[in-house]
């Protein structure tokens, strides 16, 4: 018995491990009455897997046996591997055990679909109910939705998850039609439709009826494969940025495509996950959704692909030299945003701090700029560091040639891939 | 040069900021007692703690800071670095010279270095809300040891309250030699350790309640599972991980 229950989640968790989502953030439900849990409203990390991504959630698939083919998929049906299925009570029981513990924010529950959408959708649904009411559970769920669900699993999903998620895996209609044949775009985009119209209808209903319940109340998210097919980062970039605008996403995540299958249709087994190529198309997502950047600043269709050797804002300050320098003790925050070598608490902190005095370098260096990059983009009450203009191109080597990139072991391997 | 000793709390702290302006003491170190203080013609002088003198300070400075302002205050002082309280001391100066919040003023070393200060209390107090394992004990109590860099116990009492709240549990500091014990009513700080079964390094295999063992064992399992070797980043594994924590993680034991 215990045994099995060991194989189930070591099956359960190695197939579910290739979703890179591990949020706990965005919710803030509180435990009431003495029950089980709240949620953080930042999302605790309580571990690191050793590739060093976040373990937050329990995160394991209800069971691996599906009915669809996806190519880029270890579950797909044609794929020749142990299969397990966790009951309802199983999955509850873990997720207790290991939240008591404090091994855990909560529980994310994906599927296979096995027999139809509406059989594995309401199994998820049963879960989170069970965690909800019998067991009083108040940390955070997050279930996958299974396109094609009814609408009626859908609502009551996201009125016992924090959050729910549509994977699309896919940027590109014609990535989906070669690899994932059972899908299409508008099977994937029907639920992420549902889900950002209900929460803005409960919103707008809240407004007049505080009692009104919550619907995932933190949002939705999806996933896109990088490197699986043939899709460029600007395609990408574009994809994210209709989910963000179109559907109100809290998150698209990225993932580099891992080879785990030999099929005419995908990289071969040998090829390196592009983790360099994930890493920018992030920054590329953190300057949509914090620092004010539009999709079309960051990419465009003569520019199809994000420069590997430096980072997005640097790039696209390099291609508009014409706004710099900017004066640190005069400029507007959302000027001083897109300076290289500012964050965004750096750039609150500039703002705070002048308005006691003016800012010298010494300050700045110590609130934590980084002015390698930033001295060619700004001036301050002190002596300019730089007096020459230079050419993009120049720039550009002078910054690679005087920092340490923390890629610089991946150099070797990953530019001759993109090169 | 005078150098102020302080009995080790808050309110003592508070106290003799009070009585620095009351006798005019214009170069002064605070420090708590039993730190030890250059011998050689130093004039030292032990303060003892007043509440009123204290609330007299708490208030002023939510005038001059708000309460956010004292909370960093606070946090910067659990720190328990040697110098916190001249810092902290140069900060409440500050703001009372200027009369106005100048918590914001990034630039001033001392309010910079309270912010950095508390920064690094609070990111390890958000490590101890992450990596607390808690151990269930036969008695019923998920019990679990800590040694934190910085006094965190304080700042991560109401995390575990709120959400723990139908368990009981038991999280001990061992450096700090006391704990936080919750017994389903309340959250109480003590000074004991529950059980002689229970060492500093957590509890002893004969103490595990019913299921501990299995739990343990499907949690280390779980964590194999998860990593992707395509991926290997033991660099950035260990930056968020950092070693010294390993000896309280199932999963890295």
């Amino acid at each position: 018995m215990q045994e099995r229950l060991q194989e189930k989640l070591n099956i359960l968790a190695d197939s579910a491990k290739y979703d890179v989502s591990c949020s706990s953030s965005g919710s803030d439900r509180k435990n009431t009455g003495k029950g089980l849990g709240n949620a953080s409203a930042s999302g605790i990390c309580h571990t690191y897997t050793e590739d060093g991504r976040c373990v937050s959630l329990l995160k394991i698939l209800l069971t691996n046996h599906c009915i669809f083919d996806c190519a880029y998929c270890v579950s797909r049906k044609s794929n020749d591997i142990k299969r397990a299925a966790f009951t309802v009570q199983e999955v509850v029981d873990l997720t207790i055990g290991f939240y008591r513990r404090n091994y855990i924010e909560g529980l994310f529950l994906s599927s296979g679909i096995f027999k139809d959408a509406d059989t594995t959708m309401e199994r998820l649904v049963r879960v989170a109910k069970k965690l909800r009411t019998e067991h009083r559970f108040n940390g955070y769920i997050h279930l996958k939705t299974i396109p094609g669900a009814s609408d009626e699993l859908m609502r009551e999903a996201g009125l016992y998850a924090d959050r729910l998620s549509v994977n699309i895996e896919l940027p590109t209609e014609r990535g989906l039609k070669l690899l994932a044949p059972d899908k299409t775009f508008t099977s994937m985009e029907k639920p992420m439709g549902f889900i950002s119209n209900t929460i803005t209808a409960l919103d707008d209903t809240r407004k007049l009826m505080l009692s009104t319940p919550k619907f995932a109340p933190a949002g939705q998210s999806t996933q896109v494969i990088v490197g699986a097919t043939d899709e460029s980062d600007h395609e990408i970039i574009q994809t994210a940025d209709r989910f963000y605008r179109g559907f109100q996403l809290k998150r698209v995540y990225y993932s580099g495509y891992v080879p785990v299958l030999a099929d005419n249709r995908l990289p071969s087994l040998s090829t390196q996950v592009p983790l360099l190529r994930e890493n920018r198309l992030y920054q590329a997502d953190w300057l949509m959704r914090f620092y004010g950047f539009g999709a079309h600043e960051i990419l465009d269709s003569g520019h199809s692909y994000l420069d590997l050797d430096i980072d997005p804002k640097f790039g696209w300050a390099l291609r508009n030299l014409h706004l710099f320098p900017l004066d640190i003790n005069k400029a507007d925050y959302e000027m001083i945003l897109r300076v290289p070598g500012i964050g965004v608490r750096s750039a609150q902190k500039i703002i705070a701090a002048r308005r006691f005095k003016s800012l010298g370098w010494e300050n700045l260096r110590k609130l934590g700029i980084s002015l390698n990059r930033a001295r060619y983009f700004i001036v301050c009450k002190d002596r300019a560091l730089e007096t020459k203009e230079y050419m993009p191109e120049t720039l550009r080597h002078l910054v690679l040639s005087s920092g340490n990139s923390k890629f610089s072991d991946l150099w070797g391997t990953q530019t001759s891939l993109f090169g | 040069m005078i150098w102020l000793l302080y009995d080790g709390s808050f309110e003592g702290m508070l106290t003799v900021v009070f009585e620095s302006y009351e006798y005019r003491w214009k170069k002064l170190h605070i420090r708590k007692e039993g730190i030890t203080v250059p011998l050689l013609f130093t004039e030292t002088k032990t303060v003892v703690t007043d509440e009123e003198k204290a609330k007299r300070v708490w208030k002023k400075l939510l005038d001059l800071i708000g309460a956010k302002g004292i909370r960093s205050v606070w946090t910067a002082w659990l720190s328990e670095k040697e110098t916190i309280e001249d810092t902290i001391l140069g900060v409440i100066r500050y703001a009372i010279d200027s009369k106005q919040n100048v918590l914001s003023d990034f630039a001033h070393p001392d309010v910079l270095q309270l912010h950095q200060t508390a920064k690094s209390v609070g990111r390890e107090k958000h490590r101890m809300e992450a990596f607390v394992r808690f151990q269930l004990t036969k008695d019923g109590i998920y019990f679990s040891v800590i040694d934190p860099d910085f006094n965190v116990l304080p700042l991560v009492l109401p995390h575990f309250r709120d959400r723990y709240a139908d368990q009981r549990w038991f999280i001990f500091d061992s450096r700090r030699k006391y704990g936080i014990y919750y017994d389903l009513k309340e959250a109480q700080f003590v000074d004991f350790v529950p059980n002689s079964l229970i060492s500093l390094n957590g509890v002893s295999p004969d103490a595990f309640g019913e299921g501990e063992d299995l739990f343990q064992k499907l949690w280390s399992d779980y964590f194999k599972s998860t990593n992707i070797p395509g991926r290997k980043n033991t660099k950035l594994h260990v930056q968020h991980v950092p070693k010294r924590y390993w000896k309280y993680l199932v999963e890295k034991k």
